[in-house]
């Protein structure tokens, strides 16, 4: 086709101010169906309130988001509560609910929000658990899963709700390192099932090999994007150079 | 509106009743440092020997607790005043008050002592055990002054309660506060004097309760 | 001998048991009812005050200060003596059930505040993040956490706001304190007194140690 297909997720001009501090800085970013974009760039950079605006729960100061061409800013209540349903969300702290079990974690939403029936949630719910290889904790409750096993139920949850496109920040930084392969696991399958990503991450090499494009933010503005090889091979600003060194140099 | 404010607020029967309040006040500011001191020693005493090893001392001590925080302070308060004439013991109001404070409101504080005490560590007693410190001189440099600072909030929660409780004071016929504000709307068959014993109830408790939310928040969010 | 004659004379029991056993359904029925209203309005007024509006906020604040200020006694006098000078007349027993529930409802309030604003802020924005609106986070997520940490608390203020029913008896409620206090007064013997304390540790002696079990219960899991 000729046509430039629509954006799964387009963020138009986002600003972001608290108070006098100005955060974000006109951000402009289309992520296209399917694609995994990388979000890199030091703490306080404006990552996190960025991905955060995406399904406001960071109220943005002006600009334009869409998912899919439908508006995320300027809809009532009700609406946002049905566009959050497209837009999944992983946090770094997992935040699983700690008085249900597993398996009402990732049902509650499909039922209350969805409308979905109860079976028909369960059974979704196992999928989704099978998934990221969690069945069997299906009864389990949270305080009995390791921090690995609960982000990956906490993955499960918003899949379950079959977002359009899943938002992840920094997904593994709470974890012990030898739990950190099995999320990034759970996030490769995703990226080959077709699932549209934004990750906000410090795992450089699962950069290198499994995203499509990387975003270097600085100061809440995007200074830098491409191909991880060319954003990792070749970088251009100064600022992007200073910031790989100085992760090179905590990593080796 | 007219009749609501002169049932209730009347400034007339408020000015004429002054004097009676601020003498009951007095006596319920009285009535509040004895008790308070009284139940604060006494809860001391009894949540040292709750928390002992020897269940000789624990469970005699957990039995009274648990007994007097089950009988209501306006009951036990009405048996020490009409019953022990019975057998002969006569007592003023306000010893009478005292007794029943002291054996109700020692209950609670041992409560929140022992809470407290149960909220240090086992470490603390073991580390001062270790450099040479008496059991007595444990509790005293060591526990309790983490344990009393742990249960603030709970204290000073208890304090204001106990406030609030002086009111039950009024019948035996003891005149402080609520008394007096009785007797004057008694006289007057007018409730003004009660909207203003509240009053002066609210002067002195509402910034206590307002400390208390502030003390709840604060320690929840560190937690 | 002298003191049993006075405080637990077989004779009076006897005659004064019926009525007494009477007033103690008052009591536990009036305590019941408080305590099923008084957690539930204290539930939902803490529930209206996390939408965090203003004009909701200060009026639920300021109506848990006063009530947690203010003794209940006082209230209680305000109520059923003031309010019939302005042709308001409420049942002694209503007076009574009102205020021990706004109280309850004061403190139930706060206690599930504080817990509500302890949970983390991931709770909250978990649970909007999949699309749950605001009240169903609530319902769902917050107010079940709340209760389950706060259990201890709630039982503890339920049964101190439980014992004040002993108050009605100032305003005339026929429940154990007044029924005790005239069949003293009828008798001339202390013995109706020591019943009403009797009957008050049957009621709450069991209740006591129940909320021991429970904060120890609660107190282990966490
Ligand atoms: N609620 C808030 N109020 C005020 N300032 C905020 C708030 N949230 C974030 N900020 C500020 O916004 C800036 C960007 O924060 P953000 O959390 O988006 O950074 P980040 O790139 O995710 O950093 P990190 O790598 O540490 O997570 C920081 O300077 C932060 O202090
Ligand atoms: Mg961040």
């Amino acid at each position: 086709m000729a046509a430039q297909p629509r954006p799964t997720l387009e963020i138009t001009a986002l600003e972001k101010r608290f108070g006098e501090t100005q955060v974000l800085n006109s951000i402009d970013l289309k992520v296209r169906n399917g694609e995994m974009v990388f979000v890199i760039g030091p703490s306080g950079s404006g990552k996190s309130t960025m991905l955060r605006c995406c399904n406001r729960l960071e109220e943005p100061t002006s600009g334009a988001i869409h998912v899919n061409g439908k508006p995320m800013l300027g809809i009532t209540r009700k609406e946002l509560d049905r566009m959050r349903l497209r837009v999944g969300m992983v946090f770094q702290g997992f935040f699983l609910y700690p008085h249900l079990s597993v398996l009402k974690n990732v049902t509650l939403a499909q039922r209350k929000a969805l409308g979905r029936p109860k079976a028909e949630a369960e059974a979704r719910a196992l999928e989704m658990l099978d998934k990221v290889g969690l069945k069997h904790k299906a009864n389990a409750m949270p305080g009995e899963l390791s921090g690995g096993q609960q982000q990956r139920v906490a993955i499960a949850r918003a899949l379950a709700l079959d977002p359009q496109v899943m938002l992840f920040d920094e997904p593994t930084s709470a974890l012990d390192p030898e739990l950190v392969g099995s999320v990034l696991k759970v996030m490769r399958d995703l990226r080959e099932g077709g699932m549209t990503m934004i990750v906000v991450s410090h795992e450089m090499q699962f950069a290198r090999e499994a995203a499509d494009r990387v975003v270097f933010m600085d100061g809440g503005v995007i200074v830098e994007e491409g191909p991880p090889e060319e954003i990792f091979g070749n970088p251009k600003s100064d600022r992007l150079k200073a910031f790989l060194s100085r992760v090179s140099g905590h990593a080796a | 509106m007219e009749n609501f404010i002169d049932a209730f607020f009347n400034i007339d029967i408020m000015r004429q009743a002054t004097p009676l309040l601020l003498r009951g006040a007095w006596v319920t500011l009285q009535l509040c440092a004895v008790v308070i001191v009284l139940g604060l020693s006494g809860g001391l005493a009894l949540s040292l020997l709750a928390s002992s090893k020897n269940a000789l001392l624990r469970l005699p001590a957990f039995f009274f607790i648990d007994i007097f925080r089950a009988i209501p302070p306006l009951i036990l308060l009405i048996l020490i005043y009409a019953g022990l004439p019975f057998v002969g013991v006569r007592v003023s109001p306000f010893i009478a008050v005292c007794i029943a404070f002291l054996l109700n409101n020692s209950a609670y504080f041992a409560e929140i002592f022992r809470s407290g005490i149960k909220s240090v560590g086992r470490g603390q007693t073991e580390a001062a055990r270790a450099t040479g410190l008496s059991p007595a001189q444990t509790q005293a440099y060591v526990v309790l002054p983490q344990a009393i600072r742990n249960v603030l909030p709970d204290i000073l929660s208890n304090v204001v309660e106990i406030v609030k409780l002086t009111s039950i004071a009024s019948v035996v016929s003891l005149s402080e506060l609520l008394y007096s504000a009785n007797m004057a709307r008694a006289v007057t068959y007018n409730s003004s004097p009660l909207v203003m014993a509240a009053g002066l109830y609210l002067l002195v408790l509402w910034p206590l309760v307002r400390v208390i939310s502030r003390f709840q928040r604060g320690l929840s969010i560190t937690s | 001998m002298d003191f049993f004659d006075a405080f637990l004379n077989p004779e009076i029991i006897a005659t004064y048991l019926p009525a007494l056993v009477r007033a103690v359904w008052v009591t536990v029925w009036i305590s019941v009812l408080v305590v099923i209203s008084g957690l539930a309005l204290g539930a939902l007024l803490a529930g209206l005050r996390a939408y965090q509006k203003r004009w909701l906020t200060l009026p639920i604040v300021l109506f848990a200060d006063l009530m947690r200020a203010l003794p209940p006694l006082v209230l209680m006098l305000i109520l059923f003596f003031g309010l019939p000078s302005v042709g308001i007349i409420l049942s002694d027993w209503f007076v009574l059930y009102l205020i021990l529930t706004l109280v309850l409802a004061a403190f139930v309030e706060e206690i599930f505040w504080a817990t509500m604003t302890s949970l983390s802020r991931g709770q909250w924005e978990a649970g909007q993040a999949t699309g749950l609106s605001f009240l169903q986070v609530l319902v769902h997520v917050i107010f079940p956490q709340a209760l389950r940490m706060d259990i201890p608390q709630l039982v503890n203020r339920s049964l101190t706001i439980s014992k004040m029913t002993a108050y009605g008896s100032v305003i005339g409620v026929k429940e154990i304190v007044s029924v005790a206090g005239s069949a003293q007064a009828f008798s001339g013997s202390a013995t109706p007194l020591t019943m009403a304390a009797l009957a008050y540790l049957i009621i709450f002696f069991p209740a006591m140690l129940l909320s021991r079990y429970i904060e120890n219960r609660f107190h282990y899991e966490h």
